[in-house]
């Protein structure tokens, strides 16, 4: 039996906000022992964070504390003031953010951050601590460490900056590290290998290590426990283990079942009182289009080079046929982005052509594609569905608005009645129509960001990863309806993602970018199961799965 | 104004009262604008020698000028005057630099570099003296005032819609818009344009009370509006001829009504922000 490091007890956080105080944690009990890295999942919104931020006492002015305990080693953390709050922070526990360029000084270069880090808590020289730096540089394995002394961040890549955020939060051997979503934002590769590192640091030194994410798969990964948070409190705590083969609560429940695994399919994606209704659409084959039927979109030798800069997208080629669905999976600059905008025809490429339904539209120029008969039938789906509705639109002008402009309606119950079908179509309660995004949640705006894109009823739907931004069980039920639609509809599903397991699931075919280029394609399944090259295979093994053991499927 | 706007509105007043205070002294302002000649109890024009250089009295609240006039009526009758310069001025400088400014923050390249340059040549300038150099050569008329100052306000707004277009050309809503079928140039003007209006109109507030400056900076060293035209910027130049002999309420009383326009109009800008920003509404 360890020691117990840290002890929450009964912890109540309120924030107050012009609408009065909101309670965001509330009665949160939690124990880490010394040594153990600790998972604490939960959605937006569920507290999570801030119930770290009050460990480290880093809440913001509005945020208080207003019940309950924090002892770290016996002493109260919520009562500590001067400097024995210092010498709690950063030395006896320290913080690492999600966005590691963010929480760096952009014109310091790196080696002397993590210097400075450690002179204020220790009394050396300041050779010595350049010294103790560039040892932290090794420790989290930063290659060329001497000439990375002197970098600064924005020369450094987001997985490197999130080292070096590694090293100073390590940089005085704290007891405690609280990890507040550290690989959310980088590529998958990366976030297993800043992942491993962060595990094998804490293990060699002994440090506790909470970790905060909205990630089940990650947490089951590198945690031996898990807490599960909902609305400001802990729902469950147990090993992913019994996590996974046996949920008690029945957030819990939905988690999990959310959460995709190597061989989930999307009708898996909630629970069994959910499910019904979905199999009857499941099972509407897809009629497959009679012999000879010409692809619908035929992309041939794509080219994009931006001024002066190298090729972003390079001999770029593919095919598909009417209602399929493929998956575009690449990591971060792979080109999979500037590609879904050019057969977009939302920027022009450099060379190449877009063959859609027998008719070139890669030489009509994109400032003049809004004019196209065309336009209507190839839509897009934005990535971040808080950034992709127009803040002045209410959600009913959204969808109005390509229905004004592509199909020529004009204000009346006609237009109301197209606008509210498209609603019903995603799903989005009607009563929601007259408000304005920011008082939307972000699945209700990605509902909005749907319905837009399929108001015309297009043929081809680029989706930019659209379910980046959303919590895990607001994206089972996205899957849930893109898949619907493609069924029903017919529509072609072009899907940009680098999260391959929801490609996987939704993709019939996938196509894997590197550097502009295609590493490789196939079908989905095949793909997955038994990729050819080492770039793939790489990419497959970085996915953080959820162990789906005989246990599991015995439960369900 | 929809209903659920003006309730935003009284909210947004009503958790600040600076801002309730500001709005009601613009409404005065632009109320005295209006119906300034029908409230007046003197003729601002006519003198009457006899009854010169009078202190501040309950017949005339602000005392009466070298000339016999009472400065309490042509304080009034100078509100239209001011307020018209500065609204036409600040107008014009407000479409034309909010247009350019945002195209050139949209297009970027070229065009974006050109416009950019020729605002940096213009802000190089002291722009008070470009102001009074126009008026000079293209004549003493308050047309040419509404110019001037509309000229050298130019630069602000072009500069600010650039940089609001800016961050937004790439964002998610302007893609969509295009996918919509819009063109380049109604994202920019149906689109952009609206969007960067809560960021603008703390800047047409904030201007408005420096453009009332500038045109009584004009008129008081000479250009611009002629005497006997009651005038703020004129009643405080020539007023200051008489400071010495303790006749303070000549300067005092058009001084305070200009600095009360200045201050209301720029405590307003900052209300308004609030209460245009959609996304300050729950």
């Amino acid at each position: 039996m360890s020691e117990t490091l840290l002890e929450i007890d009964d912890l109540h956080v309120s924030f107050s906000t012009r609408r009065g105080l909101v309670e965001a944690v509330r009665g949160v009990t939690l124990t880490v022992e010394a040594g153990e890295m600790l998972g604490l999942v939960g959605e937006s919104g569920s507290g999570k964070s801030v119930t770290g931020f009050a460990t480290t006492r880093l809440l913001d002015a509005a945020g208080r504390v207003t019940g309950g305990k924090i002892l770290f080693r016996g002493q109260d953390v919520t009562k500590l003031r001067g400097d024995d709050l210092r010498q709690l922070q950063g030395a006896a526990m320290s913080m690492i953010f999600q966005n590691p360029r963010a929480a760096l000084n952009p014109i310091r270069a790196i080696g002397l951050q993590i210097a400075d880090a450690i002179l204020t808590h220790k009394r050396i020289s300041k050779d010595a601590a350049r010294a103790e730096a560039l040892e932290l540089l090794r420790a989290v394995q930063i290659r060329d460490p001497e000439a990375r002394m002197n970098a600064y961040p924005h020369e450094l890549s987001g997985g490197m900056c999130q080292r070096v955020m590694i090293a100073i939060a390590i940089s005085c051997n704290p007891a405690l590290l609280i990890a507040d979503e550290p690989t959310t934002g980088l590529d998958v590769t990366t976030q297993k290998v800043v992942m491993d590192l962060l595990a094998d640091i804490a293990a060699a030194r002994g440090m506790a290590t909470i970790l905060i994410t909205h990630d089940l798969g990650l947490a089951a990964r590198y945690c031996r426990r898990i807490a599960v948070m909902e609305r400001g409190r802990i729902v469950e705590e147990a090993s992913p283990r019994t996590l996974f083969s046996t949920p008690q609560h029945a957030y819990t429940k939905r988690l999990v079942a959310a959460s995709p695994t190597a061989t989930s399919r999307i009708e898996d994606l909630v629970t069994d009182e959910e499910r019904e209704g979905y199999a009857a659409v499941v099972n509407m084959a897809r009629q497959e289009p009679a012999h000879g039927t010409p692809p619908l979109l035929e992309v041939r030798k794509l080219a994009k080079r931006f001024d002066q800069g190298a090729a972003a997208v390079a001999d770029f080629s593919m095919t598909m046929s009417g209602g399929e669905s493929v998956g575009l999976v690449g990591e971060s600059g792979s080109g999979k982005s500037t590609t879904s905008r050019m057969i977009c025809r939302l920027i022009d490429p450099s060379e190449g052509d877009i063959v859609f339904d027998g008719r070139s539209i890669g030489h009509v120029a994109s400032r003049d594609f809004h004019r196209s008969p065309l336009r209507k039938d190839i839509q897009m789906v934005f990535q971040d569905p808080n950034e992709s509705l127009n803040p002045r639109f209410t959600a009913f002008d959204c969808i109005a608005h390509p229905l004004m402009r592509l199909d020529g309606m004009r204000a009346g119950d006609a237009l109301r009645r197209r606008v509210e079908e498209c609603a019903e179509r995603v799903g989005l309660p009607l009563d929601l129509l007259p408000r304005f995004p920011h008082q939307l949640s972000g699945g209700q705006k990605a509902r909005v960001g749907i319905a837009r894109a399929i108001a015309c009823r297009p043929r081809l739907l680029v989706l930019d990863e659209p379910t980046a931004a959303l919590d895990v069980s607001v994206q089972a039920v996205v899957l849930q309806l893109l898949d619907r639609l493609r069924r029903e509809n017919d529509i072609a599903l072009l899907f940009v993602s680098h999260d391959l397991n929801v490609v996987r699931m939704l993709c019939d075919r996938t196509i894997v970018l590197r550097n502009g280029g295609i590493v490789e394609q196939g079908e989905s399944r095949a793909l997955f199961e038994n990729p050819k090259t080492d770039y793939t295979r790489k990419l497959v093994e970085a996915i953080p799965h959820i162990e789906t053991g005989p246990a599991l499927a015995a439960a369900l | 104004m929809t209903s659920a706007t003006l309730r935003h509105s009284v909210w947004i007043l009503r958790g600040n009262p600076l801002t309730a205070v500001a709005a009601a002294g613009v409404t005065l302002f632009i109320l005295i604008a209006i119906f300034g000649p029908w409230i007046v109890p003197y003729d601002p024009i006519v003198s009457n020698v006899s009854e010169a250089l009078q202190p501040p009295s309950a017949a005339h609240l602000a005392g009466t000028d070298q000339l016999g006039r009472d400065v309490f009526s042509r304080l009034i009758i100078a509100a239209r005057l001011d307020l018209a310069i500065a609204v036409s001025a600040v107008g014009i400088s407000f479409v034309i630099g909010a247009v350019v400014g945002a195209f050139c923050g949209y297009a970027g390249g070229k065009l974006d570099r050109g416009v950019g340059r020729f605002v940096d040549v213009m802000m190089a300038f002291p722009l008070f003296v470009l102001a009074m150099a126009m008026v000079a050569a293209l004549g003493n008329r308050i047309e040419n005032i509404v110019i001037a100052t509309a000229i050298i306000n130019l630069p602000f707004y072009i500069r600010f819609a650039r940089a609001e277009v800016n961050v937004r050309r790439n964002v998610g809503w302007v893609e969509a818009a295009r996918a919509c079928g819009e063109s380049h140039f109604s994202v920019v003007l149906r689109f952009l344009l609206p969007n960067i209006l809560p960021a603008m109109a703390v800047q047409i507030s904030l201007n408005l009370g420096w453009a009332i400056l500038n045109a009584a900076g004009l008129s008081f060293i000479g250009l611009g509006v002629k005497p006997p035209t009651p005038e703020w910027g004129i009643m405080v130049a020539e007023g200051a001829r008489f400071i010495s002999t303790g006749r303070w309420w000549l300067v005092a009383f058009p001084g305070l009504a200009l600095m009360m326009a200045v201050l209301c109009f720029n405590l307003l800008g900052d209300g308004m922000r609030d209460i245009l920003d959609p996304r300050m509404r729950t």
